[in-house]
């Protein structure tokens, strides 16, 4: 599958009729010399699957593959030094959404005929509907800009700092880029989750359990939302998966953030097929990692999956 | 083996010569890409005459219901054959067996999920004739007609599934399995969702058709007293081959393989004034995939000697019956 | 004389539904002593499993409404807080429902699951509960008890499962147990071992037991004491063999003709009872069999008074007024 992935990148960026990469690169208003030592550079004379197969040799191999917008600046460091600021920031909103999305999302199955489930409700549809990057600038604007001085004084400016650098300032920076992203999750968490819940609780095992002379409460947690957690794992892998190739690219253009999300959206910008190559291999490849770790836990959770 | 009323003089010829018919499945649940086989066919063998009904009884595992999706050849059998009136459908291609739809029809046991619940009954009673190229006037007049036949409301025709029962609902499948005069009707527990009172009204429906249309029913079902009402022979089955099959008086009467046996006396009764002792088999009904060597009785038969467990017994003529049991000779 | 275990007085369940009122259990009236075993037949929209139900506090809904009472071991249940019952529930009555195979959460081992049934109402170990569970799942014939008891359900046959559940309900020996069609889901050789177990059962904890269905058989081979309910009503009550020797009411004699019978001569016809079963959105003003009734006549369309003797034994039909009582 990823291999398929890769060509199917490859012949985008080069099968698509009316570019020509070899103008890409060398910029505007090249001359044809320049032209022809650019094709020469990159092997564009080469027929396409030799150009893929060296690529490919590039990249995993050797990693010595070189960017088509930056001469020599070489792809793969610029992948492994994006990847932890993004793994610190999907790591952390995960978090705090899982958190959230289960703590109000059961909250509000219980609590159905009172005021707290339609309240918890009108958060969910406001974590929902805040897009992240109209958000993370209205929290840039307040916390960099005009309460910068007085209540953010704490806030560093943007941009990420490694953890082995200065644990603190890993935290701090990361804070609101966590709170940003976090929200549009915990508004799906907590939706799908206590609709879930809510259906749960009409299964025939439940009957059960108030028969035996359980209370409300134990079912609900013990049962219904545990129960529940099937569903939350099958979602949970795909959004983890898709954000940590990627997908949090708004948050981190927003809060400056050098993760890979950012570094796809400058190679697709430039159109650097190489860096591009890089970071959707990398992003499938997740992907792929992230459903197999979800197959595991599932049998974890759900006896019933386990083999034998 | 005569049946009980008048349709003798119309039964004589042999609609329906099972040979032999095995279905395998392979499951994929063998661990390291080995697969695993099911049985829930076993080479299972039996003759139809026209204008009578075949029960087939038997619980869970038992092939029952493959057989009869079998018969009507929503599936394909792995080996054997199915001679229906002289021609072997066993391997045909559905392009072939498309003009026998006509007269082998098909009876789902839920009358819930057996109608499209966005259609009409009056289009859905006439989508076979549709299928099959009738104009549309004559389209009307018979599904009005059939959805008469079989006590509904003219006034049926407009209306959608769900204002109609089950009992209601699973005449308008009769009707449907109706509108193109079949011959052969397979019918997979036809009245097991029903309440009594209404499964009484379907039975004697499907009666009154048969009277009426000369038509030979298979019937498979798990309840014993609706099963002895309708039939006039009787095969139990168990994990997936024939293990008795006979006239209902027969069998019910004068049962002869430990099986049946012990389904007959599992059979809670109404009269408990015969306190003849219940004979309650021990343990589970083996699972398809684990089938017991030699006959797959011996596991829970009272009467089993070890040569059961390595000697599988065939299906044989014995006195009135026909008997697949190692002890009955 | 012994006190009743269980006494319902006109017991009423009704739906608030956007067609209207439904009343699911209409006045129903009837009791049982220590030791029997009741079986309450009908068919569906009887309001056999409703009222049972309610008895137990396991309606949930809102748009229900529940009147009567309900007196077990002296008290009345209905009056009683939810917090109240559920000491009760699984302790002094307890139930078990249709299909073995959803019953139990799927994700706890059966061992688990009687382990919280006895935590739940007593201050047992964990290891004696594990200790009982294995006990009791011997009782009911599970072969190789100590391994299965860290077994999950779905590792289990239907049958196995349901003695799993019928173990567990009965783990601390209520005096009342319901069954709510407990053998309908399971093949006939696999039932007739339940059925039996039951009565074994009930011979060894001296509990009594009501059990909900819709087959004849299985009540005749249980039950002492049977009960028979349309459209909400109670409409006959009677001991098994009177009721199945001498029905009173036509919808008795109806459903009982309604049924292939194994052990009688084969007819050609069953005699059916005409019509469909009555709608509880729609019913018939007075009785309200009395669409579907061969004996019906003008007084019908008056609600029958239930007619009974001193045992409580007798039925809802005016035909017994007229003395045609046998």
């Amino acid at each position: 599958m990823l291999v398929s992935i890769s060509i199917l990148v490859f012949l985008i960026f080069f099968a698509t009729p009316g570019v020509d990469p070899a103008a890409r690169i060398a910029g505007r208003n090249a001359d044809q010399l320049t032209l022809q030592q650019v094709r020469a550079t990159f092997d564009l004379d080469k027929p396409i699957h030799i150009r893929y197969v060296s690529m490919m040799k590039h990249l995993f191999i050797d990693r010595d593959l070189t960017s088509y917008v930056n001469r020599g600046a070489e792809v793969w460091p610029q992948l492994t030094q994006a990847i932890p600021a993004t793994l610190s920031l999907v790591f952390g909103a995960a978090l705090i959404w899982l958190v959230l999305g289960l703590a109000l999302g059961i909250t509000a199955a219980g609590a159905r005929k009172s005021w707290i489930d339609p309240a918890i409700g009108i958060i969910g549809i406001v974590g929902v509907s805040l897009p992240v990057y109209w958000l993370g600038e209205v929290v840039n604007l307040i916390t960099q800009g005009r309460l910068h001085a007085t209540l953010f004084r704490w806030v560093p400016p943007l941009g990420y700092v490694p953890f082995t650098q200065s644990p603190s300032g890993w935290f701090l920076a990361l804070l609101f880029p966590w709170l940003t992203l976090s929200i549009l999750y915990a508004g799906i968490y907590i939706r799908v989750i206590r609709s879930e819940i809510v259906g749960l609780m009409q299964e025939d095992y439940i009957k059960t359990e108030r028969a035996k002379g359980a209370g409300e409460k134990r079912i609900l947690i013990k049962h219904a939302s545990r129960m529940s957690l099937i569903t939350v794992v099958s979602l949970f892998g795909l959004d983890f998966g898709a954000l940590v190739g990627g997908s949090a690219l708004l948050t981190e253009v927003v809060f400056g953030i050098q993760g890979v999300g950012r570094l796809t959206f400058t190679a697709l910008q430039n159109f650097d097929l190489p860096l591009i190559m890089a970071t959707v291999m990398y992003a499938a490849f997740f992907i792929v990692i992230a459903n197999a770790i979800v197959d595991l836990v599932y049998a974890w959770i759900d006896p019933r999956v386990r083999r034998g | 083996m005569l049946p009980i009323n008048a349709r003798s003089a119309l039964m004589s010829d042999e609609i329906l010569k099972v040979t032999n018919v095995s279905r395998v499945y392979e499951t994929s649940g063998g661990g390291f890409g080995r697969k695993n086989k099911v049985s829930a066919l076993d080479g299972v063998s039996f003759n139809l005459v026209q204008g009578e009904t075949l029960g087939v009884v038997g619980e869970s595992g038992c092939g029952k219901s493959t057989l009869g999706r079998i018969i009507s050849r929503l599936d394909t059998p792995t080996s054997g054959e199915i001679i229906y009136k002289g021609n072997d459908i066993a391997k045909k291609s559905l392009a072939a067996m498309r003009p026998l739809r006509k007269e082998i029809q098909f009876i789902f046991q839920d009358p819930y999920a057996s109608l499209n619940p966005r259609r009409q009954i009056g289009a859905i009673v006439e989508e076979p004739m549709r299928i099959h190229g009738v104009s549309k006037d004559e389209r009307r007049a018979r599904a009005q007609e059939l959805l008469e036949k079989v006590g509904l409301d003219k006034n049926s025709y407009e209306k959608y599934p769900h204002e109609f029962s089950g009992g209601q609902r699973q005449r308008v499948v009769i009707a449907r399995a109706l509108t193109l005069k079949p011959e052969l009707i397979i019918a997979d527990e036809p009245v097991s969702a029903l309440d009594v009172s209404i499964q009484a009204q379907v039975l004697n429906l499907f009666k009154e058709l048969q009277d009426e249309m000369n038509l030979t029913y298979i019937f498979v079902a798990h309840d014993l007293g609706v099963v002895r009402h309708i039939s006039d022979r009787i095969a139990v089955m168990y994990l997936g081959k024939i293990v008795e099959m006979g006239s209902v008086e027969e069998i019910y009467n004068n049962p002869q393989h430990p099986y049946t046996k012990a389904l007959l006396s599992a059979n809670p009764r109404i009269d408990q004034s015969a306190k003849s002792t219940r004979q309650i088999l021990t343990g589970d009904i083996p699972s398809p995939l684990n089938r017991p060597s030699g006959c797959s009785f011996h596991t829970r038969c009272p009467i089993a000697v070890p040569e059961c467990s390595t000697r599988e017994p065939e299906l044989r003529r014995v006195g009135a019956v026909d008997v697949a049991c190692n002890l009955v000779l | 004389m012994a006190e009743k275990l269980l006494e319902v007085k006109n017991l009423c369940v009704s739906f608030k539904t956007r067609k209207g009122i439904v009343r699911a259990v209409n006045n129903l009236s009837f009791s049982i002593n220590h030791g029997e075993v009741l079986g309450i037949v009908g068919e569906s929209g009887s309001g056999k499993s409703v009222s049972m139900s309610a008895v137990m506090g396991l309606i949930k809904d809102e748009n229900a409404e529940i009147t009567g009472e309900v007196f077990f071991n002296g008290e009345d249940l209905l009056k009683k807080s939810d917090e109240e019952l559920r000491a009760i529930r699984g302790k002094d009555i307890a139930m078990v429902f249709q299909d073995p195979m959803t019953a139990l959460t799927p994700v706890y081992t059966i061992g688990w699951h009687i382990r919280e049934q006895l935590q739940l109402h007593s201050d047992i170990s964990d290891k004696a509960a594990r200790e009982r569970a294995i006990e009791l799942l011997e009782e009911v014939g599970i072969p190789d008890p100590a391994k299965r008891v860290d077994q999950y359900p779905h590792e289990f046959s239907g049958g196995m499962r349901q003695r799993a559940i019928i173990a567990m309900a009965l783990s601390l020996n209520p005096k009342l147990l319901i069954a709510d069609e407990p053998t309908t889901a399971l093949d006939v050789t696999i039932q007739a071992q339940i059925l039996d177990l039951l009565e074994r059962l009930r011979k060894t904890y001296n509990s009594s037991i009501i059990i909900i269905t819709h087959d004849m058989g299985v009540v005749s081979e249980l039950s002492s004491e049977v009960l028979v309910m349309y459209a909400g009503r109670m409409v006959e009550r009677s001991t098994k063999s009177s009721l199945f020797a001498n029905p009173q009411h036509p919808y008795t004699k109806g459903l009982m003709n309604s049924v292939p019978r194994v052990d009688r001569a084969r007819t050609s016809r069953l005699e059916t009872i005409s019509g469909q079963p009555a709608s509880l959105l729609n019913l018939p003003s007075g009785c309200a069999f009395r669409t579907r009734c061969p004996s019906a006549h003008v007084a019908c369309t008056e609600q029958p008074a239930f007619i009974s003797d001193s045992n409580g034994y007798g039925a809802a039909c005016f035909l017994l007024t007229q003395g045609a009582r046998s």
